[in-house]
């Protein structure tokens, strides 16, 4: 209530204008009362920066070997030491964090995207279009992700690692599409939707201009949610072989290669791992301080 | 009802269809149960590989509605067909459905009741030193990847055994496999030996269990919490502690009802990772061993028992709901 107060002042006169304050205003407010939400943002911010301007200032890539230092701990010349190859880890481990950061990154939208999509379209039209696409839902719960991921990963070995990241989206959006199915059968019988549909607003239109920016906090959570989700599952599928196949290096690939060197070569391991849990407990971090901040029963929240 | 009933199960029955066959049109296409022969040398003749191949229904110059059918008649008459190693798929589902259980029984049952237990406590302690340590237990250890998770508790469990001096061939906990090879289960030995094999791989799983249900928990507790039930429970006079348990967490037992019976379903699924890097050829480890060696049998059996328990497991839950749960009206 009392951080409020100054911005309401200087806003103007009266105290009616706090009724006037955006939504995202007020949420963008909420998310800066929550110091451990905002520091995880800034090590998002700063692992993405690190990911992807270090190349330009490291004197190792990430493809480049260094025939005087096999197998090197951690040394000035190579900060992350470097594998039996010769390969830097720091460059490797940076590499590593672009592929996860984009994986989780662009996963994230198609799968949030998808899911706002399928789920407001089934709920909205109804009968045979419902029916389908529950069926899908379905079916794609019951199918175990990483098996056919797994069996599908020979056909994407040599090609673009997008085609993972889209399998990887694809079996992440189906819990949130059911989510917001039952939303919008809800929402559909609100009396903004019915006006807008008696003034003869097309179903589509409706759904993108009404009825999925009502349930914006929902998909803002779900997507930074997702962010981590697929960062992990990635991690699980390449550890295998599975998921990112060289020459693209991802943190998953570079963990799961040196899982067996953990003991001998800590530096192999350790140093993407710890990135690793860094940039996921981050995200997991901002996505509860969203939570908080978009929820309009938290405490903070009293203060309009 | 009986009709309702009849059409749920029929919906079911479908997706079970469909998901193994799109299992299985996956597998025989893009699975490669050939490469395994191709390698060898010196190379088997082609006819020897043909006929190995076509007694496992296996071989890709049979037409694939052909293989298809022939795996089908098997599956209704029971019979899962041959693993590529050509041992009966039905008795390695056996065995390792087993192995599985032995694993994560314990490491499950004790992750589940402390971080159940932990979250209650925790939401009635909310903000207090023991909550705060929970939260930021429960979130790095879901921020940290199982393979992870696992690669750390077995080098802690290696590095405990070197510490110790147990350096030969007797370990204080062992990181591989569920019995040193050679020993009799029902011995004194056997079990002891048996139990320091289970301790790290069922730490890993219990620490998931308790990060994850303690949250859940939690925030089921806290919902619980503020309700007028649970004024009135204390307004008749009843105890701090027996209101909050009484009234308090059974009431928030019920929406974790789903989560149980997922959990029991996914036993017999086991625990992909976890096998994996402790040596345990329970499911888990058949799950990966089925891509990774061609074997299309496998992989369509194992699809095919995991919709089935997934199903079974979406059932139980909704049953488990309207049993606890004296508002739902079946």
């Amino acid at each position: 209530m009392s951080a409020a107060t100054p911005e309401r002042s200087e806003t103007s006169s009266g105290r009616n204008d706090v009724e006037a304050v955006p939504r995202l205003v007020l949420v963008a407010r909420r998310f800066r009362r929550q110091p451990l939400a905002q520091l995880g943002l800034v090590v998002v911010v700063v692992l993405f920066a690190l990911a992807y301007l270090s190349p330009y200032f490291t004197t190792w890539q990430y493809n480049q070997l260094d025939t005087a230092a096999f197998l090197s701990p951690p040394t000035l010349k190579h900060w992350f030491g470097t594998t039996q190859n010769g390969f830097d880890m720091f460059a490797l481990t940076m590499r590593g964090m672009q592929k996860s950061l984009v994986i989780g990154l662009l996963g994230a939208l198609i799968s949030t995207g998808l899911a706002a999509v399928v789920g407001a379209f089934a709920g909205y039209f109804g009968g045979w279009l419902n029916a389908v696409l529950v069926g899908v839902i379905d079916l794609l719960l019951v199918l175990p992700a990483f098996l056919i991921i797994a069996i599908l990963s020979p056909a994407f070995q040599g090609h673009t690692w997008l085609i993972f990241v889209l399998l990887l989206a694809a079996f992440q959006w189906m819990i949130t599409a059911r989510i917001v199915r039952g939303l919008t059968l809800s929402l559909k019988e609100r009396e903004f939707v019915q006006a807008a549909r008696f003034m003869g607003v097309s179903g589509p239109r409706i759904i993108f201009r009404h009825i999925l920016p009502n349930m914006a906090s929902l998909l803002i959570i779900d997507a930074t949610v997702n962010v981590s989700s697929l960062i992990l599952a990635e991690v699980g599928l390449s550890f295998f072989g599975f998921g990112v196949q060289p020459p693209d290096v991802s943190l998953g690939t570079l963990i799961g290669g040196a899982a067996g060197a953990a003991l001998t070569f800590p530096w192999q391991f350790y140093f993407p791992a710890g990135f690793l849990v860094a940039l996921v407990l981050s995200i997991n971090v901002i996505g509860d301080g969203l939570r908080d901040a978009f929820d309009p029963n938290a405490g903070s929240a009293e203060s309009s | 009802m009986a009709r309702f009933l009849v059409r749920r199960f029929a919906y079911l029955l479908v997706l079970v269809v469909v998901s193994t066959s799109v299992a299985y049109f996956l597998a025989a296409t893009q699975l490669n149960p050939r490469s395994r022969y191709e390698g060898r040398n010196p190379p088997p003749p082609a006819a020897v590989v043909d006929a190995t191949l076509d007694a496992l229904n296996m071989n890709d110059k049979t037409p694939l509605v052909q293989r298809f059918s022939r795996w089908v008649r098997g599956v209704v008459h029971g019979d899962f067909g041959r693993t590529i190693d050509n041992t009966s798929v039905n008795e390695e589902f056996g065995r390792r459905v087993f192995v599985s259980l032995r694993l994560l029984l314990i490491g499950s049952l004790f992750g589940t009741l402390l971080g159940v237990a932990a979250g209650a406590y925790g939401a009635v302690h909310q903000y207090r030193v023991s909550d705060r340590v929970l939260t930021i237990f429960s979130f790095v250890t879901l921020s940290i990847p199982v393979v992870v998770l696992a690669v750390l508790f077995k080098n802690a469990g290696i590095g405990l055994n070197n510490l110790l001096g147990f350096t030969g061939e007797v370990k204080l906990l062992y990181t591989t496999g569920e019995i040193t090879p050679g020993l009799d289960s029902w011995s004194w030995a056997g079990i002891v030996n048996r139990l320091s094999h289970l301790v790290l791989p069922s730490l890993v799983l219990a620490a998931v269990a308790i990060a994850y249900y303690g949250r859940y928990q939690r925030n089921a507790m806290l919902d619980v919490l503020g309700s007028d039930f649970l004024r009135t429970a204390r307004a008749k006079g009843l105890r701090r502690s027996r209101a909050l348990i009484k009234h308090g967490l059974r009431t928030a037992l019920i929406p974790m009802a789903t989560f149980f019976a997922y959990e029991f379903a996914l036993l017999f699924v086991g625990a992909t990772f976890t096998e994996k890097i402790f040596g345990w050829h329970g499911m888990g480890e058949y799950f990966v061993d089925s891509v990774t060696k061609n074997d299309v049998n496998s992989v369509a059996a194992v699809t095919l028992f995991v919709a089935v328990l997934v199903l079974a497991a979406g059932f139980l839950a909704d049953l488990t709901y309207a049993l606890l749960d004296p508002r739902v009206r079946v």
